[in-house]
């Protein structure tokens, strides 16, 4: 293969990175809520928990070049729970192919369904001290994650366009709303055994996204994703979410670091659950009927990177549901809205502040303020736009 | 309706050809820097069609791993990189969805810089209370023609494994280059002689090899280590450095701080060069050569004017 016409110089100077390449991130919240049960209040896992402080996410990532034909990854979180006991879970592990043919790529392993935009990313990426509540109510506190396979493929267009579909388990806690035994919170029934019988019990998550540069300083990303599956309120019930999202952004041509620019994020979801006849959890006595629950909920969020190492940013959230027999208390109409600073003092910590103002139906308005640090240490990441 | 999808799909396929097609038979050249894109056009000549991932004008360290940078990494037929962790904070992230064979590591359509190049600012240890310094050393290597030959030699040779029909071609237009080059470097070097051992400031520590080349002194830098942004108490040392070493240049890149260069300047009685390291940004400054005259005929017009 290398029949050198011209002498030059073999590849020998000091390696690049090692063969596994490993960092830590860890964020650390503290801050006070009006509300005592910060827990009902924050939907998500690596939210803030309790008045005081909260330590969220402490995770360990390891990636690497397997073999000339697959990357591998791996990110291990620990965490400790509203008692300060350390909770461990293996968030992300998987394989990824370099070189199939026909330009397709195959994920394998226990991922993030690739279901819009802020489902696949981890904590340190996001923009706010939480995550948007339609993801939590839609996806539960841990996101949409699985073990299964994601196919994608690079549309030959000269425009970006990628078209993917991850087939997953849909049993388990991060398949919130389908084969999850904590399902009785959406729909108030005991979850029914079922067994998986056939593809169809699987759960499928298509998604195509596409991008284009609107100009040499404005990028703007669109996509459209679904999730499709069992749920396990009956034997014979599933589940279907629909999402949008789009992603702008402005960077100014002669930036430093990175800064300044303006960026725009926002996603609208929509939730059909298909409710079996059920017994309920309450009281055994009672069957709740047959019946869909609808939801639906968005979040826009804008941020202005104002001058290097500075970021303001502002978001706005809204969720709703129709109402159904049984009155969850996760299917409240809510809004909430959330502007924050943040301050890098290097490009590996930063220190964020937030104010959430959060109204919830028949609750009323809570008021909470979180600080965020986060420190990072390890093989330099590289970023996703 | 019905009429309108066919006519849009047609528009669609026409614009993808339209933008994306090369002349025939052209090799699709990435280079993750503009100034690697130059180089290349050198040596590549018309078998080439050249396309830079960074805009001149925007610091490299952080270019966004725009999706478009994805459908340019999937078409190439070669890529060339600065290496030495210059792109590590958004190249990775591009190459994970690329799924082009043709520019994995380790194939002939893949090459490094920095891999042949002699590094300084090898860090002794990995210690980022030093800010972010880079394991394999300083990744702005481009401004030294010393460096700049190495580098041209092992395109050449990459070019010609990746296309072998044309390799004399290349081969020849290495020859070219490099007799150019020997030629403009001892101009180059002529006209900062008269300015041995002067003292320069920069912003970043990105004119490190040029200085050690032309044999001049990087007194201080504006930023007070890698990556981290000056303190007003280290402008102030910079500031009694400048005073103390008689150093009456600052040399920034367009996307850097130009306002802490300014005010330093003005407590130093020191003039603000704006010196990009980047082809095109300045007017005329197109090609490799033409960029690096400016630069050294901008550096020594301010140099002859302190003394």
């Amino acid at each position: 293969m290398f029949g050198l016409p011209i002498a030059g110089w073999a590849q020998v100077g000091s390696p690049s990175g090692a063969f596994i390449n490993i960092g830590f991130v860890g964020i650390a919240d503290a801050g006070w809520s009006t509300e005592p049960d910060v827990g009902s209040l924050q939907l998500g896992d690596h939210d803030p928990r309790v008045r005081g402080f909260t330590i969220p996410n402490m995770e360990l990532t390891l990636n690497g070049a397997v073999d000339p034909y697959f990357q591998g990854f791996a990110s291990i979180i620990y965490k400790l729970d509203e008692e300060g006991e350390t909770g461990v879970e293996l968030e992300e592990a998987f394989f990824l192919t370099t070189s199939l043919p026909g330009n397709l790529q195959v994920k394998g392993g226990q991922f993030f369904g690739e279901f819009g935009r802020q489902n696949t990313q981890h904590p340190h990426a996001w923009a706010f001290v939480d995550q948007p509540l339609v993801l939590g109510e839609l996806f539960g506190p841990e996101g949409l994650r699985g073990q299964g396979m994601r196919i994608s493929w690079l549309a030959p267009t000269s425009w970006y366009t990628e078209a993917m579909l991850s087939v997953l388990n849909s049993a388990g806690g991060t398949a919130f709303s389908f084969r999850s035994e904590e399902s009785s919170v959406i729909h108030g029934g005991a979850p029914d055994e079922r067994a998986v019988d056939g593809l169809g019990d699987l759960l499928l998550v298509p998604r195509l996204t596409t991008s284009l540069d609107l100009t040499a300083t404005q990028t703007v990303v669109v996509g459209a994703s679904a999730a499709l599956g069992p749920n396990n309120s009956g034997p014979d019930a599933d589940t279907r979410i629909f999402g949008a999202d789009v992603y702008w952004k402005w960077k100014s041509l002669t930036a430093f670091q990175g800064f300044p620019f303006v960026s725009f994020q926002a996603e609208a979801l929509v939730r059909r659950y298909g409710a079996a006849s059920r017994e309920s959890v309450d009281d055994p006595l009672v069957t709740l009927p047959t019946e869909t629950l609808r939801d639906r909920g968005t979040y826009a969020e804008l941020l202005w990177g104002i001058k290097p190492r500075w970021v303001a940013g502002t978001r706005g959230e809204v969720v709703r549901s129709e109402s159904a027999t049984y009155a969850s208390a996760l299917r409240t109409d809510r809004y909430r809205i959330s502007p924050s600073l943040t301050w890098y003092p290097s490009e590996f910590s930063k220190l964020r502040v937030q104010y959430n103002l959060d109204h919830r139906e028949a609750i009323g308005t809570d008021h909470s303020l979180w600080f965020q640090f986060e420190f990072i240490m390890g093989a330099h990441a590289a970023h996703r736009f | 309706m019905k009429k309108l999808i066919p006519k849009l799909l047609s528009l669609a396929w026409l614009a993808s050809w339209a933008i994306a097609a090369p002349v025939a038979g052209q090799l699709r050249v990435v280079a993750t820097t503009p100034d690697l894109g130059a180089l290349a056009k050198e040596i590549g000549g018309d078998r080439v069609d050249i396309t830079a991932l960074a805009k001149p004008t925007e610091d490299p360290h952080f270019v966004d791993a725009r999706p478009s940078l994805i459908v340019t990494l999937n078409r190439a037929d070669m890529l060339i990189e600065g290496g030495a962790e210059l792109e590590i904070g958004w190249l990775p992230a591009l190459l994970q969805g690329v799924r082009n064979t043709k520019i994995a590591a380790g194939a002939p359509g893949r090459v490094s810089a920095a891999s042949g190049v002699a590094m300084l600012d090898v860090p002794a240890s990995l210690d980022r209370s030093r800010g972010d310094v880079h394991a394999l050393g300083n990744p702005h290597f481009m401004l030294d023609p010393v460096n700049v030959r190495l580098i041209a030699a092992e395109i050449a040779n990459h070019l010609a494994q990746v296309d072998a029909a044309s390799a004399e071609q290349y081969r020849s237009n290495l020859q070219r280059f490099n007799e150019r080059l020997d030629a403009k470097l001892t101009e180059w070097q002529a006209q900062l002689a008269p300015f041995r051992g002067a003292k320069i400031v920069t912003y970043h520590r990105d004119f490190v090899y040029l200085a050690a080349r032309f044999n001049l002194e990087v007194a201080t830098t504006l930023e007070e280590r890698p990556g981290i942004a000056p303190s007003p108490a280290h402008v102030a040392q910079v500031i009694s450095t400048m005073r103390e070493q008689n150093a009456r240049v600052i040399l920034v890149q367009p996307y850097q701080n130009r306002r802490t260069a300014e005010t330093v300047a003005r407590q130093t009685d020191a003039v603000v060069l704006d010196m990009p390291q980047q082809p095109g940004v300045a007017q005329n400054t197109d090609s490799y050569f033409t960029l690096m005259d400016y630069l050294v005929h901008t550096l020594a017009g301010a140099l002859g004017q302190g003394r």
